[in-house]
């Protein structure tokens, strides 16, 4: 599709307009450096990935001997082995549970937070404020070290729910500064017109304002369900029990294991397996990803 | 809007704040003063040792060798990614073919397809992208040196992450590769806002696309560009650099230490070594440093903001 792209704007470039010829003709060699540098580009970008999806229908020895070769049939018994043998399974299910449930718990806590930072005056609300946001700068290896006694004393290691409620704590400095800012350009003359009619604080919360912040809420939500769902260094230091593991560390245990099993098909289809989904959500909504994720920056 | 203000003030704030203050706040306070301790971090006993653990790590050369490559990611890594990224943007958005009638800057076309395929690395976990390249990587049978055996480039067989000049390039250029798509999307954006008008001018005064870009793009994106380096900074001193060294690298951190960095080596002191007090050494070390590479870009590219 790109090349085609490419040739066309070759071909068609306009005829040279006799008052300015030497712009036109830069405007077109630029037009086909910028393209050539732009394929190359995504060919690098998506080189990998393909090579990754074509390598999970291979044989192990294929694998090995030729790995750009095309895979002599399709082994599809790669992937059922994976799903089966290798936990994929497991994996997937326990990332559901503990992204399914931070998630929820990070917006509505986050929410009710940054709500309260946002709208009500009160002693303390900056430093409050400021508590949080500055989780954001710290490196959380730092914290990880005592963290893991913390969590241990608790009774929560190795726990699916101890995981969640820490993924909410760490999630919780961005939710709340990008979700403080987004509540303070709503109006408030609703908010105070559904006060006056006898609504109490909580219901207005819940009725009047949640509603009115949803996009910020789905920008936000999207942010942290890809932070989560690809958390990796939380699993690790907390979650250290293989029955427990998430899908990244699960995988990462598996090119361990499988070092010694030889199984590296499985190990592909495990990977593949693992992208697929996150690719296949991406490209459906494109728009609002690439809007979560960079709303992060441009704040 | 007073009454029962306060009784709901605290209703909402305590469970948020309190998970946060017990999960966040306190073991980072407590890491604090674990570092002046002599704690194992395998029994509960432990002792105060003033600054015996920040002695020893001035004299440690691990330490300064992880220090120097934390560094190398905080500056070399987001100076690559975001000069690349900045130079697709400027081609999507303006190295267009000027069309009849048209206006005088234009994106190329697909430009929206190129930014749906440069942000695909992005919404991967960096632990499935790093096992990914790991094998890529292999000297024997990976795909990087099978393509160069395939044209014909026999004799320049690297080693990749087997050698240790090779090694910590290998790893940046996974986080690269992985982080471009990011910026081409978060400048693309900003780019587009950038009025016409503007480029129209600099073009009739007789400037060409590099100056336009050093003129009008780069100034205008400044604040962007700015942000984006902190950003991307932070991410490459703690999670980012944690996932690709430990999974990708022999050791990790090897070959000969020639990978590691400070927040490998908190983990590693911690939950390998069994000496929870000394990485909370060089976890505050890692702290220092992140506030201050932070400091120091804002207040580097602290210029006027420009309204347009």
């Amino acid at each position: 599709m790109t090349t085609t792209e490419t040739d066309v704007s070759v071909t068609e470039a306009e005829p040279p307009a006799p008052e300015r010829p030497r712009r036109k003709r830069e405007g077109t060699v630029l037009n086909v450096f910028s393209h050539g540098v732009l394929v190359i580009w995504a060919v690098m970008v998506v080189t990998p990935l393909l090579w990754a999806v074509m390598t999970s229908f291979k044989d192990d020895r294929s694998i090995f001997s030729s790995p750009w070769a095309l895979p002599d049939k399709l082994h599809f018994d790669n992937w059922s082995r994976a799903w089966t043998q290798a936990n994929m399974s497991d994996y997937f299910l326990n990332t559901i549970l503990v992204v399914g449930g931070s998630l929820i718990g990070t917006l509505v806590l986050g929410s009710m937070a940054a709500y309260v930072l946002a709208r009500f005056d009160f002693p303390g609300n900056r430093f409050i404020y400021y508590l949080f946001i500055g989780g954001m700068s710290f490196p959380i290896m730092l914290a990880l070290v005592p963290l893991f006694y913390v969590v241990n004393n608790l009774g929560l290691l190795n726990t699916i729910h101890g995981l969640i409620l820490v993924y909410i704590a760490y999630s919780l400095p961005f939710t709340v500064f990008f979700l403080t800012a987004f509540f303070r350009t709503l109006p408030t003359s609703v908010a105070e017109a559904a006060f006056v009619d006898g609504a109490s604080h909580t219901r207005t919360f819940f009725q009047i304002m949640l509603p009115m912040a949803k996009p910020g809420l789905i920008s936000v939500g999207i942010f942290n369900f890809l932070g989560q769902w690809n958390q990796y260094m939380l699993p690790t230091v907390l979650n250290t029990d293989p029955d427990k593991h998430v899908l990244t560390q699960g995988l990462v245990q598996l090119a361990v294991s499988q070092g010694y099993k030889g199984d590296w098909s499985g190990l592909f289809a495990g990977l593949v397996m693992a992208m697929l989904p996150v690719l296949a959500a991406y490209i459906i909504f494109q728009r609002q990803v690439v809007a979560g994720l960079t709303a992060g920056a441009l704040k | 809007m007073q009454h029962g203000k306060y009784r709901f003030i605290v209703g909402f704030l305590a469970l948020p704040l309190g998970l946060y203050a017990l999960f966040v706040v306190w073991p980072f306070v407590q890491s604090i003063y674990y570092s002046f301790t002599d704690w194992t971090g395998l029994s509960p006993e432990f002792k105060m040792v003033g600054l015996d653990n920040y002695k020893r790590m001035l004299h440690d050369d691990i330490f300064w060798k992880s220090l120097q490559h934390s560094l190398m990611f905080a500056v070399v890594l987001p100076l690559v990614t975001i000069s690349l990224a900045l130079f697709f943007a400027f081609m999507i958005n303006v190295g267009g073919r000027r069309r009849k009638g048209g206006p005088v800057i234009t994106g190329v076309r697909g430009s929206s397809f190129y930014k749906i395929v440069y942000f695909f690395p992005q919404v991967l976990s960096i632990a499935i992208v790093s096992l990914l390249f790991a094998f890529a990587y292999n000297p024997d049978s990976g795909a990087i040196n099978s393509l160069l055996r395939g044209i014909g480039l026999d004799h320049v067989q690297p080693l990749w992450l087997g050698d240790p000049s090779l090694a910590l390039w290998c790893v940046m250029a996974v986080l690269v590769w992985s982080t471009v798509g990011f910026f081409v999307v978060l400048f693309s954006a900003g780019m587009a806002s950038i009025p016409a008008d503007l480029y129209e001018a600099a073009l009739l005064d007789g400037a060409g696309r590099a100056a336009t870009f050093f003129r009008i793009t780069l100034p205008l994106l400044w604040d962007t560009v700015q942000s984006g380096w902190v950003y991307m900074g932070i991410l490459a001193l703690g999670a980012e650099s944690f996932a690709v060294v430990q999974i990708m690298t022999t050791g990790p951190g090897g070959p000969d230490y020639s990978t590691t960095v400070m927040v490998l080596y908190v983990y590693q002191k911690a939950f390998r070594d069994g000496q929870a007090a000394y990485a909370t050494t060089i976890g505050v070390a890692l702290l220092v440093v992140t506030l201050a590479f932070a400091a120091i870009v804002m207040r580097l590219g602290r210029r006027e903001r420009l309204e347009y």
